[in-house]
Protein backbone atom coordinates (compact mmCIF):
# COMPACT_ATOMS: atom_id res chain seq x y z
CA UNK A 1 0.00 0.00 0.00
CA UNK A 2 2.64 2.49 0.98
CA UNK A 3 4.32 1.74 -2.87
CA UNK A 4 1.15 2.70 -4.37
CA UNK A 5 0.33 6.35 -2.03
CA UNK A 6 4.33 7.08 -2.57
CA UNK A 7 4.41 6.56 -6.35
CA UNK A 8 1.86 9.28 -7.38
CA UNK A 9 3.07 11.37 -4.79
CA UNK A 10 6.46 11.21 -6.34
CA UNK A 11 4.97 11.47 -10.03
CA UNK A 12 3.24 14.68 -8.38
CA UNK A 13 6.17 16.36 -7.13
CA UNK A 14 8.30 16.13 -9.77
CA UNK A 15 6.17 17.17 -12.44
CA UNK A 16 6.08 20.65 -11.39
CA UNK A 17 9.85 20.18 -10.73
CA UNK A 18 10.36 19.38 -14.15
CA UNK A 19 7.90 22.02 -15.49
CA UNK A 20 8.73 24.65 -12.94
CA UNK A 21 12.41 26.17 -14.60
CA UNK A 22 10.83 26.14 -17.83
CA UNK A 23 7.73 28.32 -17.09
CA UNK A 24 10.35 30.87 -14.51
CA UNK A 25 12.59 30.62 -17.36
CA UNK A 26 9.54 31.89 -19.67
CA UNK A 27 8.85 34.88 -17.27
CA UNK A 28 12.06 35.90 -16.79
CA UNK A 29 14.12 35.34 -20.22
CA UNK A 30 12.06 38.76 -21.42
CA UNK A 31 13.51 40.80 -18.42
CA UNK A 32 16.83 39.37 -18.97
CA UNK A 33 16.97 40.49 -22.79
CA UNK A 34 15.46 43.84 -21.73
CA UNK A 35 17.53 44.22 -18.76
CA UNK A 36 20.74 45.60 -20.36
CA UNK A 37 19.28 48.46 -22.31
CA UNK A 38 16.19 48.83 -19.34
CA UNK A 39 19.01 49.71 -16.83
CA UNK A 40 20.63 52.14 -19.13
CA UNK A 41 17.51 53.96 -20.20
CA UNK A 42 16.54 54.31 -16.06
CA UNK A 43 19.81 55.69 -15.70
CA UNK A 44 20.26 57.95 -18.23
CA UNK A 45 16.79 58.66 -19.39
CA UNK A 46 14.65 58.67 -16.52
CA UNK A 47 16.91 59.74 -13.80
CA UNK A 48 18.27 63.21 -15.71
CA UNK A 49 14.57 63.71 -16.23
CA UNK A 50 13.72 63.83 -12.84
CA UNK A 51 16.79 64.90 -11.53
CA UNK A 52 16.23 68.47 -14.01
CA UNK A 53 12.80 68.91 -12.55
CA UNK A 54 14.10 68.67 -9.14
CA UNK A 55 17.05 71.30 -9.76
CA UNK A 56 14.16 73.07 -11.53
CA UNK A 57 12.49 73.52 -8.14
CA UNK A 58 15.69 74.44 -5.99
CA UNK A 59 16.84 78.39 -5.41
CA UNK A 60 20.45 78.94 -3.92
CA UNK A 61 20.33 80.75 -1.16
CA UNK A 62 23.47 82.61 -0.05
CA UNK A 63 23.88 83.67 3.89
CA UNK A 64 25.93 86.66 5.30
CA UNK A 65 26.71 90.19 4.06
CA UNK A 66 26.99 90.94 0.37
CA UNK A 67 24.90 87.21 -0.10
CA UNK A 68 29.11 86.16 0.03
CA UNK A 69 28.54 83.68 2.39
CA UNK A 70 28.09 79.60 2.20
CA UNK A 71 25.33 78.30 -0.50
CA UNK A 72 22.11 76.56 0.29
CA UNK A 73 20.16 74.64 -1.67
CA UNK A 74 16.19 75.75 -1.06
CA UNK A 75 13.27 74.22 -2.40
CA UNK A 76 12.09 77.02 -4.35
CA UNK A 77 8.73 76.03 -5.60
CA UNK A 78 8.03 77.03 -9.13
CA UNK A 79 9.53 80.51 -8.77
CA UNK A 80 12.62 79.20 -11.48
CA UNK A 81 9.36 78.33 -14.17
CA UNK A 82 7.90 81.91 -13.31
CA UNK A 83 10.90 83.86 -13.76
CA UNK A 84 11.68 81.57 -17.35
CA UNK A 85 8.54 82.78 -18.29
CA UNK A 86 8.51 86.14 -16.96
CA UNK A 87 11.89 86.94 -18.51
CA UNK A 88 10.60 88.77 -22.15
CA UNK A 89 14.53 87.55 -23.76
CA UNK A 90 13.03 83.73 -23.32
CA UNK A 91 9.09 83.95 -24.20
CA UNK A 92 10.80 86.12 -27.68
CA UNK A 93 12.90 82.58 -27.87
CA UNK A 94 10.03 80.66 -27.93
CA UNK A 95 8.18 82.63 -30.39
CA UNK A 96 11.11 82.73 -32.71
CA UNK A 97 11.33 78.89 -32.56
CA UNK A 98 7.96 77.85 -33.01
CA UNK A 99 7.70 80.45 -35.87
CA UNK A 100 10.37 78.86 -37.33
CA UNK A 101 8.67 75.59 -36.60
CA UNK A 102 5.60 76.93 -38.15
CA UNK A 103 7.71 77.24 -41.61
CA UNK A 104 9.91 74.58 -41.64
CA UNK A 105 7.94 71.64 -41.23
CA UNK A 106 5.35 72.39 -44.07
CA UNK A 107 8.35 73.58 -46.30
CA UNK A 108 10.51 70.37 -45.16
CA UNK A 109 7.72 67.77 -45.46
CA UNK A 110 7.08 69.15 -49.06
CA UNK A 111 10.08 69.65 -50.08
CA UNK A 112 10.72 66.07 -49.21
CA UNK A 113 7.62 64.43 -50.22
CA UNK A 114 8.34 66.21 -53.80
CA UNK A 115 11.70 64.95 -54.10
CA UNK A 116 10.69 61.73 -53.11
CA UNK A 117 7.46 61.25 -56.20
CA UNK A 118 9.67 63.23 -58.14
CA UNK A 119 12.17 60.36 -58.26
CA UNK A 120 9.32 57.70 -57.91
CA UNK A 121 8.19 58.82 -61.47
CA UNK A 122 8.42 57.89 -64.63
CA UNK A 123 9.99 60.70 -66.02
CA UNK A 124 12.66 60.77 -63.94
CA UNK A 125 16.14 60.03 -65.29
CA UNK A 126 19.42 58.86 -62.99
CA UNK A 127 17.04 58.53 -60.08
CA UNK A 128 20.11 56.86 -57.92
CA UNK A 129 22.68 59.14 -58.67
CA UNK A 130 19.61 62.21 -57.94
CA UNK A 131 18.71 59.87 -54.54
CA UNK A 132 22.22 60.03 -53.91
CA UNK A 133 23.38 63.52 -54.00
CA UNK A 134 20.07 64.57 -52.19
CA UNK A 135 21.08 62.40 -49.36
CA UNK A 136 24.27 63.66 -49.27
CA UNK A 137 24.43 66.05 -46.97
CA UNK A 138 23.05 63.97 -44.20
CA UNK A 139 26.43 62.79 -43.65
CA UNK A 140 27.62 66.28 -42.61
CA UNK A 141 27.40 67.17 -38.90
CA UNK A 142 25.15 69.79 -38.65
CA UNK A 143 27.89 72.43 -37.05
CA UNK A 144 30.33 71.32 -39.78
CA UNK A 145 27.55 72.76 -42.23
CA UNK A 146 26.78 75.82 -40.95
CA UNK A 147 30.62 76.53 -40.95
CA UNK A 148 30.03 75.91 -44.88
CA UNK A 149 27.05 77.57 -45.07
CA UNK A 150 28.42 80.40 -42.65
CA UNK A 151 31.28 81.25 -45.58
CA UNK A 152 28.45 81.43 -47.92
CA UNK A 153 26.68 84.10 -45.99
CA UNK A 154 29.46 86.22 -45.20
CA UNK A 155 30.30 89.40 -47.46
CA UNK A 156 33.56 89.53 -49.00
CA UNK A 157 33.97 85.40 -49.02
CA UNK A 158 30.50 84.25 -50.28
CA UNK A 159 29.97 83.84 -54.06
CA UNK A 160 26.57 84.45 -53.22
CA UNK A 161 26.47 87.41 -52.09
CA UNK A 162 29.10 88.71 -54.20
CA UNK A 163 27.47 87.80 -57.33
CA UNK A 164 24.26 89.42 -56.24
CA UNK A 165 25.84 92.54 -55.26
CA UNK A 166 27.60 93.14 -58.25
CA UNK A 167 24.20 92.26 -60.10
CA UNK A 168 22.86 95.41 -58.19
CA UNK A 169 20.96 93.23 -55.16
CA UNK A 170 22.40 93.81 -52.14
CA UNK A 171 21.74 91.19 -49.79
CA UNK A 172 22.28 90.56 -46.00
CA UNK A 173 21.63 87.06 -45.05
CA UNK A 174 23.16 86.96 -41.45
CA UNK A 175 20.82 90.49 -40.85
CA UNK A 176 18.06 90.60 -38.18
CA UNK A 177 14.97 90.00 -40.37
CA UNK A 178 16.89 87.23 -42.12
CA UNK A 179 19.53 84.96 -40.31
CA UNK A 180 16.74 82.80 -39.02
CA UNK A 181 15.95 82.34 -42.97
CA UNK A 182 19.48 81.39 -43.61
CA UNK A 183 19.20 79.13 -40.69
CA UNK A 184 16.00 77.56 -42.09
CA UNK A 185 18.32 76.70 -45.40
CA UNK A 186 20.87 74.93 -43.22
CA UNK A 187 18.19 72.88 -41.59
CA UNK A 188 16.72 71.91 -45.02
CA UNK A 189 19.61 71.86 -46.91
CA UNK A 190 21.22 69.12 -44.25
CA UNK A 191 17.64 67.13 -43.89
CA UNK A 192 15.32 67.35 -46.99
CA UNK A 193 17.07 64.37 -48.44
CA UNK A 194 16.99 61.98 -44.95
CA UNK A 195 13.43 62.65 -44.82
CA UNK A 196 13.20 62.08 -48.78
CA UNK A 197 15.13 58.42 -48.29
CA UNK A 198 12.32 57.41 -45.61
CA UNK A 199 9.65 58.53 -47.87
CA UNK A 200 11.17 56.35 -50.55
CA UNK A 201 11.35 53.29 -48.93
CA UNK A 202 7.76 53.70 -48.18
CA UNK A 203 7.05 54.53 -52.07
CA UNK A 204 8.89 51.22 -52.59
CA UNK A 205 7.15 49.14 -50.56
CA UNK A 206 3.39 50.09 -52.29
CA UNK A 207 2.50 47.07 -54.42
CA UNK A 208 3.31 47.14 -57.96
CA UNK A 209 -0.52 45.71 -58.68
CA UNK A 210 -2.14 48.60 -56.63
CA UNK A 211 -0.44 51.00 -58.89
CA UNK A 212 -1.24 48.94 -62.19
CA UNK A 213 -5.03 49.43 -61.35
CA UNK A 214 -5.14 52.57 -60.90
CA UNK A 215 -3.37 53.32 -64.46
CA UNK A 216 -5.82 50.62 -66.10
CA UNK A 217 -8.59 52.82 -64.26
CA UNK A 218 -7.82 56.02 -65.98
CA UNK A 219 -5.92 57.56 -63.46
CA UNK A 220 -3.05 60.09 -64.34
CA UNK A 221 0.28 60.05 -62.58
CA UNK A 222 -1.28 63.10 -60.40
CA UNK A 223 -4.21 61.39 -59.74
CA UNK A 224 -2.23 58.27 -58.90
CA UNK A 225 -0.49 60.41 -56.47
CA UNK A 226 -3.24 61.92 -55.11
CA UNK A 227 -5.44 58.65 -54.00
CA UNK A 228 -2.94 55.96 -53.87
CA UNK A 229 0.84 57.25 -53.13
CA UNK A 230 0.10 60.05 -50.75
CA UNK A 231 -2.43 58.32 -48.61
CA UNK A 232 -0.14 54.96 -48.25
CA UNK A 233 3.00 57.00 -47.32
CA UNK A 234 1.05 58.11 -44.88
CA UNK A 235 3.18 56.57 -41.88
CA UNK A 236 6.31 58.15 -42.95
CA UNK A 237 5.25 61.32 -43.70
CA UNK A 238 3.88 61.14 -39.61
CA UNK A 239 7.40 60.03 -38.81
CA UNK A 240 9.29 62.36 -40.03
CA UNK A 241 6.78 65.28 -39.17
CA UNK A 242 7.48 64.06 -35.48
CA UNK A 243 11.15 64.08 -35.55
CA UNK A 244 11.04 67.70 -37.57
CA UNK A 245 9.38 69.61 -35.22
CA UNK A 246 11.22 67.69 -32.59
CA UNK A 247 14.39 68.73 -34.07
CA UNK A 248 13.42 72.50 -34.87
CA UNK A 249 12.74 73.16 -31.43
CA UNK A 250 15.42 71.69 -30.59
CA UNK A 251 17.57 74.66 -32.69
CA UNK A 252 20.81 75.33 -31.22
CA UNK A 253 24.14 74.67 -32.90
CA UNK A 254 23.09 76.04 -35.87
CA UNK A 255 22.40 79.85 -34.42
CA UNK A 256 25.86 79.08 -32.13
CA UNK A 257 28.33 78.73 -34.83
CA UNK A 258 26.71 82.03 -36.61
CA UNK A 259 26.48 83.81 -33.52
CA UNK A 260 30.10 85.29 -34.37
CA UNK A 261 29.07 86.16 -37.89
CA UNK A 262 25.73 87.82 -37.03
CA UNK A 263 25.49 90.35 -34.32
CA UNK A 264 21.73 89.65 -34.84
CA UNK A 265 21.87 86.15 -32.77
CA UNK A 266 22.13 86.82 -28.94
CA UNK A 267 22.46 84.39 -26.30
CA UNK A 268 19.10 84.23 -25.88
CA UNK A 269 18.32 83.15 -29.52
CA UNK A 270 16.60 80.51 -28.80
CA UNK A 271 15.21 78.13 -25.56
CA UNK A 272 18.46 76.09 -25.65
CA UNK A 273 20.87 78.77 -26.09
CA UNK A 274 19.23 80.35 -23.10
CA UNK A 275 19.27 77.00 -21.59
CA UNK A 276 23.20 76.53 -22.28
CA UNK A 277 23.88 80.35 -21.31
CA UNK A 278 22.24 80.09 -18.18
CA UNK A 279 24.21 77.36 -17.06
CA UNK A 280 27.23 77.62 -18.55
CA UNK A 281 28.42 80.93 -18.50
CA UNK A 282 25.44 82.05 -15.23
CA UNK A 283 26.21 79.04 -13.20
CA UNK A 284 21.98 79.17 -12.92
CA UNK A 285 21.40 75.47 -13.00
CA UNK A 286 17.93 75.96 -11.95
CA UNK A 287 16.50 78.36 -14.14
CA UNK A 288 18.56 76.53 -17.20
CA UNK A 289 17.02 73.52 -15.71
CA UNK A 290 13.43 74.91 -15.80
CA UNK A 291 13.58 75.92 -19.26
CA UNK A 292 15.24 72.49 -20.31
CA UNK A 293 12.12 71.32 -18.61
CA UNK A 294 9.82 74.07 -20.59
CA UNK A 295 11.33 73.01 -23.94
CA UNK A 296 11.02 69.15 -23.31
CA UNK A 297 7.27 69.77 -22.25
CA UNK A 298 6.29 71.74 -25.76
CA UNK A 299 8.30 69.37 -27.75
CA UNK A 300 6.66 66.29 -26.44
CA UNK A 301 2.95 67.96 -26.40
CA UNK A 302 3.59 69.69 -30.11
CA UNK A 303 4.80 66.02 -31.51
CA UNK A 304 2.44 63.94 -28.97
CA UNK A 305 -0.27 66.12 -29.77
CA UNK A 306 0.35 65.51 -33.82
CA UNK A 307 0.38 62.13 -33.32
CA UNK A 308 -2.96 62.07 -31.64
CA UNK A 309 -3.96 64.21 -34.48
CA UNK A 310 -3.28 61.97 -37.01
CA UNK A 311 -4.08 59.01 -35.08
CA UNK A 312 -7.63 59.60 -35.09
CA UNK A 313 -8.50 61.47 -37.99
CA UNK A 314 -6.91 57.75 -39.60
CA UNK A 315 -10.17 55.99 -38.29
CA UNK B 1 3.94 52.69 -69.00
CA UNK B 2 6.94 55.66 -70.86
CA UNK B 3 6.42 59.03 -69.68
CA UNK B 4 6.27 61.66 -72.38
CA UNK B 5 10.13 63.05 -73.51
CA UNK B 6 8.81 66.56 -72.88
CA UNK B 7 7.61 65.48 -69.09
CA UNK B 8 10.95 63.71 -69.04
CA UNK B 9 13.41 66.32 -69.70
CA UNK B 10 11.50 68.66 -67.54
CA UNK B 11 11.78 66.61 -64.40
CA UNK B 12 15.09 65.34 -65.06
CA UNK B 13 16.15 69.16 -65.54
CA UNK B 14 14.36 70.39 -62.58
CA UNK B 15 15.66 67.31 -60.68
CA UNK B 16 19.15 68.72 -61.74
CA UNK B 17 18.84 71.93 -60.58
CA UNK B 18 18.24 71.13 -56.94
CA UNK B 19 21.27 68.46 -56.98
CA UNK B 20 23.05 71.85 -57.51
CA UNK B 21 21.55 73.41 -54.65
CA UNK B 22 22.49 70.18 -52.51
CA UNK B 23 26.30 70.31 -54.08
CA UNK B 24 26.77 74.01 -53.75
CA UNK B 25 28.53 73.80 -50.25
CA UNK B 26 30.33 70.96 -51.14
CA UNK B 27 31.78 72.36 -54.37
CA UNK B 28 32.62 75.68 -52.54
CA UNK B 29 34.14 73.24 -49.79
CA UNK B 30 36.59 71.51 -52.61
CA UNK B 31 37.89 74.70 -54.26
CA UNK B 32 38.36 76.70 -51.04
CA UNK B 33 40.37 73.87 -50.03
CA UNK B 34 42.90 74.40 -52.37
CA UNK B 35 43.21 78.27 -51.94
CA UNK B 36 45.66 80.11 -49.75
CA UNK B 37 44.05 82.32 -46.66
CA UNK B 38 44.81 85.30 -48.96
CA UNK B 39 42.60 84.04 -51.81
CA UNK B 40 40.05 82.89 -49.99
CA UNK B 41 39.63 86.29 -49.21
CA UNK B 42 40.73 88.02 -52.30
CA UNK B 43 39.49 85.72 -55.35
CA UNK B 44 36.02 84.39 -56.49
CA UNK B 45 34.82 81.44 -54.30
CA UNK B 46 33.70 79.64 -57.87
CA UNK B 47 37.18 78.72 -58.79
CA UNK B 48 41.10 78.02 -58.30
CA UNK B 49 43.29 80.28 -57.55
CA UNK B 50 46.70 78.59 -56.31
CA UNK B 51 46.52 75.14 -55.49
CA UNK B 52 47.85 74.90 -52.16
CA UNK B 53 46.00 72.05 -51.40
CA UNK B 54 48.60 69.76 -50.00
CA UNK B 55 50.26 72.69 -47.91
CA UNK B 56 47.17 72.66 -46.55
CA UNK B 57 46.21 68.90 -45.91
CA UNK B 58 49.52 69.06 -44.36
CA UNK B 59 49.06 72.01 -42.16
CA UNK B 60 45.72 70.31 -40.98
CA UNK B 61 47.51 67.40 -39.85
CA UNK B 62 50.18 68.82 -38.13
CA UNK B 63 48.57 71.80 -36.54
CA UNK B 64 48.76 71.61 -32.85
CA UNK B 65 51.05 68.37 -32.70
CA UNK B 66 48.33 66.65 -34.77
CA UNK B 67 45.67 67.25 -32.75
CA UNK B 68 43.26 66.96 -35.57
CA UNK B 69 43.99 63.15 -36.00
CA UNK B 70 43.11 62.65 -32.04
CA UNK B 71 39.65 64.48 -32.78
CA UNK B 72 39.02 62.35 -35.95
CA UNK B 73 40.29 58.94 -33.58
CA UNK B 74 37.94 60.33 -30.84
CA UNK B 75 35.00 60.52 -33.23
CA UNK B 76 35.45 56.90 -34.78
CA UNK B 77 35.96 55.31 -31.46
CA UNK B 78 32.72 57.31 -30.17
CA UNK B 79 30.50 56.53 -32.91
CA UNK B 80 31.59 53.11 -33.56
CA UNK B 81 31.77 51.72 -29.92
CA UNK B 82 28.52 53.66 -29.12
CA UNK B 83 26.51 52.32 -32.11
CA UNK B 84 27.92 48.60 -31.89
CA UNK B 85 26.86 48.62 -28.39
CA UNK B 86 23.50 50.55 -28.63
CA UNK B 87 22.69 48.34 -31.63
CA UNK B 88 23.31 44.91 -29.49
CA UNK B 89 21.07 46.94 -26.26
CA UNK B 90 18.12 47.87 -28.75
CA UNK B 91 17.93 44.39 -31.17
CA UNK B 92 18.00 42.59 -26.79
CA UNK B 93 15.51 44.82 -25.63
CA UNK B 94 13.52 44.91 -28.98
CA UNK B 95 13.08 40.92 -29.49
CA UNK B 96 12.02 40.63 -25.93
CA UNK B 97 9.08 43.76 -26.92
CA UNK B 98 8.62 41.88 -29.74
CA UNK B 99 8.62 37.95 -29.02
CA UNK B 100 7.37 37.47 -25.30
CA UNK B 101 4.04 38.14 -23.59
CA UNK B 102 4.82 39.13 -19.81
CA UNK B 103 3.18 41.90 -17.77
CA UNK B 104 4.06 45.28 -17.72
CA UNK B 105 5.33 44.60 -21.47
CA UNK B 106 2.74 47.60 -23.19
CA UNK B 107 4.17 49.90 -20.21
CA UNK B 108 7.42 49.40 -21.38
CA UNK B 109 6.75 49.74 -24.75
CA UNK B 110 5.12 52.99 -24.25
CA UNK B 111 7.92 54.33 -21.66
CA UNK B 112 10.24 53.65 -24.87
CA UNK B 113 7.67 55.01 -27.38
CA UNK B 114 8.11 58.64 -25.07
CA UNK B 115 11.69 58.08 -25.26
CA UNK B 116 11.42 58.82 -28.60
CA UNK B 117 9.89 62.20 -28.52
CA UNK B 118 12.22 63.78 -25.97
CA UNK B 119 14.78 66.16 -27.11
CA UNK B 120 18.29 64.96 -26.34
CA UNK B 121 19.57 68.34 -26.07
CA UNK B 122 17.37 68.31 -22.53
CA UNK B 123 18.76 65.48 -21.41
CA UNK B 124 22.25 66.70 -21.60
CA UNK B 125 21.79 69.74 -18.88
CA UNK B 126 20.87 67.09 -16.07
CA UNK B 127 23.27 64.45 -17.15
CA UNK B 128 26.10 66.83 -16.93
CA UNK B 129 25.25 67.70 -13.52
CA UNK B 130 25.15 63.83 -12.58
CA UNK B 131 28.52 63.00 -14.14
CA UNK B 132 30.29 65.99 -12.81
CA UNK B 133 28.83 64.85 -9.34
CA UNK B 134 30.21 61.35 -10.06
CA UNK B 135 33.35 62.95 -11.39
CA UNK B 136 32.46 60.82 -14.98
CA UNK B 137 32.45 64.72 -16.61
CA UNK B 138 34.81 65.46 -18.84
CA UNK B 139 35.94 61.46 -19.52
CA UNK B 140 34.99 59.48 -22.80
CA UNK B 141 32.61 57.48 -20.45
CA UNK B 142 30.40 61.15 -20.04
CA UNK B 143 29.90 61.07 -24.60
CA UNK B 144 29.59 57.52 -24.63
CA UNK B 145 27.52 56.32 -21.81
CA UNK B 146 24.55 58.69 -23.10
CA UNK B 147 25.24 57.26 -26.32
CA UNK B 148 24.22 53.53 -25.66
CA UNK B 149 20.48 53.97 -25.12
CA UNK B 150 18.62 54.81 -28.31
CA UNK B 151 15.10 54.38 -27.50
CA UNK B 152 14.41 55.17 -31.33
CA UNK B 153 16.27 52.17 -32.09
CA UNK B 154 14.39 49.98 -29.55
CA UNK B 155 11.06 50.67 -31.36
CA UNK B 156 12.63 49.83 -34.91
CA UNK B 157 14.05 46.29 -33.83
CA UNK B 158 10.78 45.32 -31.98
CA UNK B 159 8.82 46.10 -35.11
CA UNK B 160 11.26 44.52 -37.78
CA UNK B 161 11.84 41.41 -35.18
CA UNK B 162 8.02 40.77 -35.15
CA UNK B 163 8.05 40.73 -38.34
CA UNK B 164 11.36 38.87 -39.67
CA UNK B 165 11.64 36.14 -37.09
CA UNK B 166 8.91 33.58 -37.18
CA UNK B 167 7.93 31.82 -34.00
CA UNK B 168 8.16 28.26 -34.59
CA UNK B 169 11.24 29.08 -35.18
CA UNK B 170 11.62 29.97 -31.84
CA UNK B 171 9.52 27.28 -30.67
CA UNK B 172 12.02 25.03 -32.59
CA UNK B 173 15.16 26.21 -30.84
CA UNK B 174 14.10 26.01 -27.14
CA UNK B 175 12.46 22.23 -28.17
CA UNK B 176 16.14 21.56 -28.97
CA UNK B 177 16.98 22.75 -25.56
CA UNK B 178 19.03 25.54 -26.80
CA UNK B 179 19.71 28.61 -24.09
CA UNK B 180 17.46 32.04 -24.51
CA UNK B 181 20.74 33.65 -24.77
CA UNK B 182 21.97 30.79 -27.71
CA UNK B 183 18.47 31.42 -29.44
CA UNK B 184 19.27 35.38 -29.23
CA UNK B 185 22.49 35.75 -30.46
CA UNK B 186 22.58 32.89 -33.02
CA UNK B 187 19.09 32.62 -34.70
CA UNK B 188 17.51 35.82 -33.90
CA UNK B 189 20.25 38.24 -34.38
CA UNK B 190 20.70 36.35 -37.79
CA UNK B 191 17.58 36.99 -39.26
CA UNK B 192 17.16 40.87 -37.96
CA UNK B 193 20.65 41.49 -39.26
CA UNK B 194 19.29 44.09 -42.13
CA UNK B 195 17.84 45.77 -39.19
CA UNK B 196 20.34 45.80 -37.35
CA UNK B 197 22.96 47.88 -40.21
CA UNK B 198 19.99 50.27 -40.19
CA UNK B 199 19.80 51.45 -36.41
CA UNK B 200 23.47 50.94 -36.31
CA UNK B 201 23.87 53.39 -39.42
CA UNK B 202 21.34 55.99 -37.79
CA UNK B 203 22.92 55.69 -34.56
CA UNK B 204 27.00 56.19 -35.78
CA UNK B 205 25.67 58.80 -38.10
CA UNK B 206 23.97 60.67 -35.03
CA UNK B 207 26.20 60.27 -32.63
CA UNK B 208 28.87 61.30 -35.38
CA UNK B 209 26.86 64.26 -36.05
CA UNK B 210 26.28 65.25 -32.16
CA UNK B 211 27.76 68.53 -31.22
CA UNK B 212 25.63 69.38 -27.81
CA UNK B 213 26.50 66.49 -25.62
CA UNK B 214 30.38 66.73 -26.59
CA UNK B 215 29.76 70.07 -26.34
CA UNK B 216 28.56 70.20 -22.55
CA UNK B 217 30.35 67.19 -21.61
CA UNK B 218 34.09 67.69 -22.33
CA UNK B 219 36.44 70.90 -21.69
CA UNK B 220 39.88 68.87 -22.37
CA UNK B 221 40.11 69.39 -26.29
CA UNK B 222 42.17 65.80 -26.23
CA UNK B 223 38.36 64.40 -25.75
CA UNK B 224 37.29 66.40 -28.67
CA UNK B 225 35.34 64.70 -31.55
CA UNK B 226 36.38 66.33 -35.24
CA UNK B 227 32.44 68.48 -34.46
CA UNK B 228 33.35 70.56 -31.18
CA UNK B 229 37.21 70.63 -32.48
CA UNK B 230 36.81 72.45 -35.71
CA UNK B 231 34.47 74.94 -33.91
CA UNK B 232 37.22 75.52 -31.42
CA UNK B 233 39.25 76.23 -34.62
CA UNK B 234 36.04 78.44 -36.39
CA UNK B 235 35.65 80.29 -32.78
CA UNK B 236 39.50 81.65 -32.73
CA UNK B 237 39.51 82.22 -36.76
CA UNK B 238 38.93 86.23 -36.39
CA UNK B 239 42.29 86.07 -34.10
CA UNK B 240 44.16 83.70 -35.99
CA UNK B 241 43.21 84.50 -39.78
CA UNK B 242 45.28 81.01 -40.66
CA UNK B 243 42.66 78.94 -38.56
CA UNK B 244 40.28 80.06 -41.45
CA UNK B 245 42.12 78.02 -43.75
CA UNK B 246 42.34 75.22 -41.11
CA UNK B 247 38.94 74.88 -40.58
CA UNK B 248 38.30 74.01 -44.28
CA UNK B 249 40.84 71.54 -44.19
CA UNK B 250 39.40 69.80 -41.61
CA UNK B 251 36.44 70.22 -42.54
CA UNK B 252 37.04 68.86 -46.02
CA UNK B 253 38.79 65.73 -44.75
CA UNK B 254 35.76 65.04 -42.57
CA UNK B 255 32.76 65.57 -45.21
CA UNK B 256 33.98 64.16 -47.79
CA UNK B 257 34.44 60.41 -47.14
CA UNK B 258 31.47 60.57 -44.61
CA UNK B 259 29.35 61.54 -48.04
CA UNK B 260 30.61 58.85 -49.68
CA UNK B 261 30.12 56.46 -47.39
CA UNK B 262 26.75 58.04 -46.96
CA UNK B 263 25.63 57.84 -50.29
CA UNK B 264 27.08 54.87 -51.37
CA UNK B 265 25.57 52.77 -48.15
CA UNK B 266 22.19 54.41 -48.55
CA UNK B 267 20.56 51.42 -49.70
CA UNK B 268 20.95 50.24 -46.19
CA UNK B 269 18.93 52.46 -44.65
CA UNK B 270 16.07 52.16 -46.95
CA UNK B 271 16.57 48.24 -46.45
CA UNK B 272 15.81 48.65 -42.59
CA UNK B 273 13.55 51.39 -42.78
CA UNK B 274 10.90 49.54 -45.38
CA UNK B 275 10.57 46.23 -42.47
CA UNK B 276 10.39 48.69 -39.58
CA UNK B 277 9.50 52.13 -38.96
CA UNK B 278 7.33 52.85 -41.55
CA UNK B 279 5.25 49.75 -41.32
CA UNK B 280 4.11 51.02 -37.62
Amino acid sequence: MTTTATAPARAESTRPRRAAPRRRRGRLAPWGFLAPFGVLFLLLFLAPIGYAVYQSLIRIDRSGPLGLGRAREVFGGLENYSRAVSDPAFVASIGRVLLFAAVQVPLMIVLSTVLALLLDSASARWPGLFRGVYFLPYGVPGVIATILWGFLYVPGVSPIVDGLTAMGLPVDLLGGGSVLWSIANIVTWAFAGYNMLVIIAQLKAIPGELLEAATVDGAGPLRTVWHVKLPLVRPALVLTTVFTIIGTLQLFAEPLVLKPLSTAISFTYTPNLSAFNEAFNNNNYGLAAAESVLLALGAFVLSFGFLRLTGRRRR
Amino acid sequence: MTASLRSRILVTALLGVIALYFLLPVYWLVIASTKSTGSLFGSSGMWFSDMRFLTNMANVFTYDGGVYLRWAANSVVYAFVGATASTLLSAAAGYALAKFAFRGRETVFNLVLGGVLVPATALALPLYLMFAKLGLANTYWAVLLPSLVNPFGVYLLRIYTAAAVPDDVLEAGRIDGASEARIFFSVVLRMVTPGLVTVFLFQFVGIWNNYFLPLVMLSDPKLYPITLGLTSWQSFADRQPELYQLTIGGAFVSVVPLMIVTAVLQRFWRAGLTEGSVKG
